[in-house]
C-alpha cells in the first residue's frame, strides 16, 4: 500500500513542480472553449438548442481531463527510456501495486487538470445547474481520468518509444474526442455515426459530466454510470496485465 | 550458503539472435565478481535476468538461493543495483529519491531516515541533498545511485559499468568503500566494467565474456599468466580479439535525441 501511496505522490509532485506542462496543456481546451463556445453560440441558440457554452463546458472539460490522463499512462515509456521505470521494476514490491500507484497518480493530474479548465470555463460564463450535483460530477471526472489513464498506461507498457506519438494523438486521442458527443449532441445523427458515438468510452463520460453539471442527458445518468464504471475496470485490468508483461 | 549467484546453462534468444549462449557460472559469498566482455557481449542482458526484469530463454538461475523467474520478491530484496544507464528521478531531490526507493523497500521511516543521511553523506552529497537531481552532474548522479544500491542493506550489489563517466578519485572513493562493505559486511558484488586495471585491481575472480559465451573465467592473475600478458588488458584483447565492436543504436538513444528536441532545454 506503501508503495502505491508513494507512486501516486511522485506523479502529483511532479505535475505541481512543473508549471509549464499545466499551462501548455490548457492552451487547447481554451482554444476551443473561446472558438467554438462564443462562435457557434448564436447559431445554437438559433437552431433551438440553448446555451451552447453550457453544453459545450463540460465537453471541454472532458477533454482536458482526456488529453492529459492520456499523456500520464504514456509517460511510462519516457520512464521507461530515460531510467527510472528500472528503478521501480527492481524492487520488491509487485507489478500491480506499481500500476495503481502510477495510474492513480496519472488519473488524479489528469483531474487536477480538468478541475482548473472548470475554472476557466467558469470565468468564460459558464454556470451550473445545481450545485449539489457537483460530487456526482467529480465522480464522473474521476472516473474518466482513471479510464483515460488505462489506456495510456496499456499503450506505454507496449510501445517501446515515442515515435508512435503522433499515431496516437491522431488516430486515437483525437477522434475519441471529436466522436464523444462534447461539441455536438449525440443525437439526431447519422446512422455510422451514433454507432462510434455509443462506442466511445468518452461519450458516456460526457454525458455524464453534462448531465450532472447542465442537466442535460442524451441517456441517463445510471446508463453513464455504469457503463463508465464496467469499462474503467475492464481497461484498469487491461493496462495492469501490459504493464506486467513489460520486460527490459 | 557459500554461492551467493549460480547460473547453470543460462540462455537468452531474440528471435534469431542468440544474446546469451549457454553460460554457467558462480560468485561465492562476500567476493567480488567482475564480468567482462565487449560492447554488445551479453553482459547487461545477463544481469538483466540476473535481477528479474528479464525472463531467460533457458537455463537456471539462483540468486541468493532464489529463483528470479519464480521468487522475485526474494531475489529482490536481495540486491541493490547501480544500471548502466541513470535511473534516477530528475524531478525529485537527491533525498527525495533516497527516500522513495527506502519506501519501496519498506524500511521503516528512522531507520530509512538515518541511513539516507549516512549514505548521502558518505558520497559526500550530504550539502546537495535538497537539489533536484535535475541539476547534478553525471558524477553526481552516479554516486548517489550507489547510496541509493546500498540503501536496504543488499546481500549482492549489481554494478553495471559503474564508474563510467567518473574522475579518478571518485572512483577510488566508491571502489574503496564496495572493498570495505565487501569486506566487513560480507556483501557479494557482481560489477561489469570497460576498465581492466580496475577489474584487476578489486574483482577476486573475473569471467570474460564474448559473443554470449564466457570465453575465459579465473583469478585476473590466472587469465594474465594463461595468455602470457604482462596486463589484464592485454590478456582481455588476446581472448576476445582485436575487432571493435558495432552496437545498433537502441531505442533508449533514439529517445534521447527526440526528448532534447521535443522538450527544448527548459524542462529536463
Amino acid at each position: 500500500m506503501k508503495a502505491i501511496y508513494i507512486l501516486c505522490m511522485r506523479q502529483l509532485k511532479r505535475y505541481i513542480r512543473s508549471p509549464a506542462r499545466i499551462v501548455g496543456s490548457l492552451g487547447q481546451p481554451i482554444l476551443f472553449l473561446v472558438a467554438l463556445g462564443f462562435g457557434f453560440r448564436a447559431m445554437f441558440a438559433r437552431a433551438g438548442g440553448g446555451n451552447y457554452l453550457n453544453f459545450l463546458a463540460p465537453g471541454i472539460i472532458s477533454m482536458a481531463i482526456l488529453f492529459n490522463a492520456v499523456f500520464s499512462g504514456i509517460e511510462i515509456i519516457w520512464d521507461r527510456q530515460f531510467g527510472f521505470l528500472k528503478e521501480t521494476l527492481v524492487a520488491p514490491v509487485s507489478r500491480l501495486e506499481i500500476v495503481f500507484g502510477r495510474t492513480l497518480g496519472g488519473a488524479i493530474v489528469a483531474m487536477a487538470q480538468g478541475a482548473v479548465v472548470f475554472v476557466i470555463c467558469l470565468i468564460a460564463g459558464f454556470r451550473i445547474e445545481n450545485s449539489l450535483l457537483l460530487p456526482v460530477a467529480i465522480v464522473f471526472m474521476f472516473l474518466i481520468a482513471l479510464l483515460f489513464t488505462s489506456i495510456g498506461t496499456a499503450i506505454g507498457s507496449v510501445l517501446q518509444d515515442m515515435q508512435g506519438f503522433p499515431l496516437i494523438m491522431n488516430f486515437l486521442v483525437m477522434p475519441l474526442f471529436f466522436f464523444s458527443g462534447a461539441l455536438f449532441p449525440a443525437t439526431g445523427l447519422p446512422k455510422a455515426l451514433q454507432f462510434a458515438l455509443r462506442l466511445n468510452p468518452l461519450t458516456y463520460g460526457v454525458d455524464g459530466l453534462r448531465g450532472s453539471l447542465s442537466n442535460t442527458y442524451a441517456f441517463s445518468m445510471a446508463t453513464d454510470f455504469i457503463v463508465l464504471s464496467i469499462l474503467t475496470a475492464i481497461l484498469l485490468a487491461i493496462g495492469s496485465y501490459f504493464f506486467s508483461k513489460i520486460q527490459l | 550458503m557459500s554461492e551467493m549467484i549460480a547460473v547453470n546453462d543460462l540462455v537468452k534468444n531474440y528471435g534469431e539472435f542468440c544474446a546469451v549462449n549457454h553460460i554457467s557460472f558462480t560468485v561465492p559469498e562476500g567476493k567480488i565478481f567482475g564480468f567482462l566482455g565487449p560492447n554488445g557481449a551479453g553482459k547487461t542482458t545477463t544481469i538483466k535476468m540476473l535481477t528479474t526484469v528479464l525472463d531467460p530463454t533457458s537455463g537456471k538461475i539462483l540468486v541468493n538461493g532464489h529463483d528470479p523467474t519464480r521468487e522475485q520478491k526474494q531475489v529482490r530484496r536481495s540486491f541493490g543495483i547501480v544500471f548502466q544507464d541513470p535511473s534516477l528521478d530528475d524531478e525529485l531531490t537527491a533525498y527525495e529519491n533516497m527516500d522513495l526507493h527506502g519506501i519501496l523497500y519498506g524500511m521503516p521511516h528512522s531507520e530509512r531516515k538515518k541511513r539516507i543521511d549516512m549514505l548521502i553523506d558518505f558520497v559526500g552529497l550530504a550539502d546537495r541533498k535538497k537539489n533536484f537531481v535535475k541539476e547534478y552532474s553525471g558524477g553526481m548522479k552516479r554516486r548517489l545511485e550507489v547510496a541509493r544500491a546500498l540503501l536496504h542493506k543488499p546481500r549482492i550489489l549489481f554494478l553495471d559499468e559503474p564508474t563510467i563517466g567518473l574522475d579518478p578519485q571518485t572512483r577510488n572513493h566508491i571502489w574503496g568503500y564496495i572493498q570495505q562493505l565487501s569486506k566487513e559486511e560480507n556483501v557479494t558484488v557482481f560489477f561489469t566494467t570497460h576498465y581492466m586495471e580496475e577489474a584487476d585491481r578489486v574483482a577476486d575472480d573475473v569471467a570474460v565474456i564474448d559473443h554470449g559465451k564466457i570465453v575465459a573465467q579465473g583469478a585476473p592473475g590466472e587469465l594474465k599468466e594463461r595468455t602470457k600478458s604482462a596486463t589484464l588488458e592485454d590478456a582481455f584483447i588476446a581472448l576476445t580479439g582485436h575487432a571493435i565492436r558495432e552496437e545498433e543504436a537502441t531505442s533508449a538513444d533514439r529517445m534521447r535525441m527526440m526528448g532534447r528536441v521535443w522538450r527544448g532545454a527548459g524542462r529536463r
